[in-house]
């Protein structure tokens, strides 16, 4: 017996916010209609097997110009270790200053993702 | 008090003052002057951390701290000076810009041309009326947003949020992320108006229920806010008896729309556009005021940061050139107006086209959601250009690029969005004429 689902993926890969359906048989995809990119097919086909995010919040800074620092992941982030990586984040602080890009987490819960500054922080004057 | 003098000078170091800037720089103006009033350039971008900034202009996908940054250091490779903690008193005509700052007190700055690049404000409590009492507890989402992302504060732990702007959406992520709970999204409108990749990512993403077409009807509390009433409203937007219900909440986030930050220009009389409620320009950006242009969400509120850039760059290669003596007059001024289906466009009038220009880039903003429609204009009457759009909302500027040839020399142009007559291939978004 072939099992087949249809999903319908709103893309959020930019903002046109192409909306498709995703057919998928047996856990694979079987066909796509509506996407207007590779990178909205790319998306779709992602989004109904194994759902990813970036992940964006921010860390403590001491003798910071400012208390927070924003991060970033480096690349999407499996939707259910969200807040895994929020809570993991949480508990981190840094000192100042920090350069745009740094390493704030390397291979945040084994994960493979990094999560990097996005924004210097100088000292404190 | 001390006084300078610039060809150009910005008013805003924040995307649009910044770009404007280069821009100039690089069209010949010698002396250029970013005035910023924040401690730091990259204006509203630095407390917008999430991602989702510059796929147009730099073909990644970046923060907002991020895309401010690579501005920040581009100008930084520049003899650009910028004045922080500077706020502008007042811009009059001819070109004098009076500011006062902390460390150097009142100063003039006379300058051959100045571009507006103030950005915008949000709409608040009082812009939309909302009754009830005025408990502690309510805040914009931007307010709301710089609290969490930059200062350290959670400004409530139960949240509802009123209006569906990207703000309000991405704050509710952002609430959301930080430990607190976000009961629901109101909309009076039967439309969100914001980005549907926002709708997705930070509403659907964490079950956040979005109800369209209800509006708040009372704030309930004495010192803090305690929760709401809404309603339901009907399609002329007044509230439907017996369809209240409460909500308990500490705090009350309101995304209803922003609103050009457009004093300096009122105050020099800048002829403005009622709709947008920026400076009617034409299409080198120039305001009613010789000298004085705009861009940026000043100008007209932008939903994408991309497009900021762009325009700015357009305003201070124009502010450049006006500095140098090199932007011919006017010449004939058309107007260009948002006809069927449409609220908005900028320019709102043409001045004589550059000599070898073969097209202008226009910014509109639809009246309400449509399907595929067709983006017309019609020049003295006649249909004179047509471009298919597989999808029309309010929420999503639309950009388009008309021929020269297709304007010809019309004395009015109108433009209009229509529904198409047929289904709309997909592909067909994408075509646009050289």
């Amino acid at each position: 017996m072939m099992a087949r689902v249809v999903h319908a993926i709103q893309c959020i890969g930019c903002p046109i916010g192409c909306g498709g359906e995703v057919a998928v048989e047996d856990g694979v995809v079987a066909a796509m209609t509506g996407f207007t990119c590779n990178k909205g097919l790319a998306y779709a086909a992602e989004e109904v097997v194994a759902p990813k995010r970036m992940v964006t919040t921010t860390v403590r800074v001491s003798g910071g110009g400012l208390p927070l620092l924003p991060v970033v992941s480096a690349t999407p982030v499996p939707k259910e270790r969200i807040f895994d990586c929020l809570r993991l984040l949480r508990g981190v602080a840094v000192e100042a200053p920090v350069a745009e890009g740094a390493i704030i987490v390397a291979d945040a819960l084994g994960l493979g993702v990094d999560f990097r500054a996005t924004r210097d922080i100088s000292l404190a004057q | 008090m001390r006084e300078f003098s610039y060809d150009v000078v910005t008013i805003g170091g924040g995307p649009a003052g910044m770009a404007a800037a280069l821009a100039a720089r690089e069209a010949g103006a010698e002396r250029v002057l970013i005035l910023e009033r924040d401690r730091e350039l990259g204006g509203i971008l630095q407390q917008c951390i999430h991602n989702g900034f510059g796929l147009r202009r730099f073909e990644e996908e970046l923060t907002g701290p991020g895309y401010a940054h690579r501005y920040v250091d581009m100008i930084g490779a520049t003899d650009i000076d910028v004045w922080l903690d500077t706020t502008v008193l007042a811009a009059e005509p001819g070109g004098v810009v009076t500011s006062v700052s902390p460390h150097a007190g009142l100063q003039v700055v006379r300058a051959k041309s100045v571009v507006y690049a103030m950005g915008c404000r949000e709409r608040t409590r009082g812009a939309i009326r909302t009754p009830g009492s005025r408990p502690a507890g309510v805040f914009t989402a931007g307010a709301a947003q710089r609290m969490v992302n930059m200062e350290g504060y959670l400004p409530g732990r139960e949240v509802v949020i009123v209006g569906s702007g990207d703000i309000g959406l991405i704050m509710a992520r952002r609430m959301t992320f930080e430990g607190a709970r976000v009961k629901a999204v109101f909309e009076i409108m039967p439309y969100s108006n914001g980005l549907t990749r926002n709708i997705v990512q930070c509403l659907e993403d964490f079950g956040i229920p979005l109800y369209l077409g209800h509006s708040v009807t009372a704030i309930h509390g004495k010192d803090r806010v305690t929760g709401i009433t809404v309603s339901q409203v009907n399609d002329r937007l007044e509230v439907i008896d017996g369809t209240a219900f409460d909500v308990a909440c500490d705090c009350v986030l309101l995304s209803v729309g922003l609103i050009p930050e457009n004093e300096l220009g009122r105050a020099a009389g800048v002829v403005l556009d009622p709709i947008t409620s920026g400076a009617r320009v034409d299409q080198f950006r120039r305001t009613s005021i010789p000298g004085f242009f705009a861009a940026g969400n000043v100008l007209h509120v932008h939903d994408l940061v991309d497009w900021v850039s762009e325009e700015a760059a357009i305003a201070g290669r124009s502010a450049a050139r006006h500095a140098r003596g090199e932007l011919a007059a006017s010449g004939r001024e058309r107007p260009v107006t948002a006809g069927e289906g449409l609220r908005t466009v900028v320019p709102q009038r043409l001045s004589d086209f550059e000599p070898g220009k073969m097209s202008v880039r226009f910014y509109f903003r639809a009246a309400r959601p449509m399907g595929a429609s067709l983006l017309q204009l019609w020049a003295d009457g006649a249909l004179a250009f047509e471009r298919k759009l597989r999808v029309v909302k309010p929420s999503e500027m639309i950009v388009a690029d008309i021929p020269v040839r297709k304007i010809g020399d019309a004395a009015a142009l109108d433009f209009r969005v229509v529904p198409a007559p047929d289904r709309i291939e997909a592909d067909d978004e994408i075509e646009e004429e050289a």
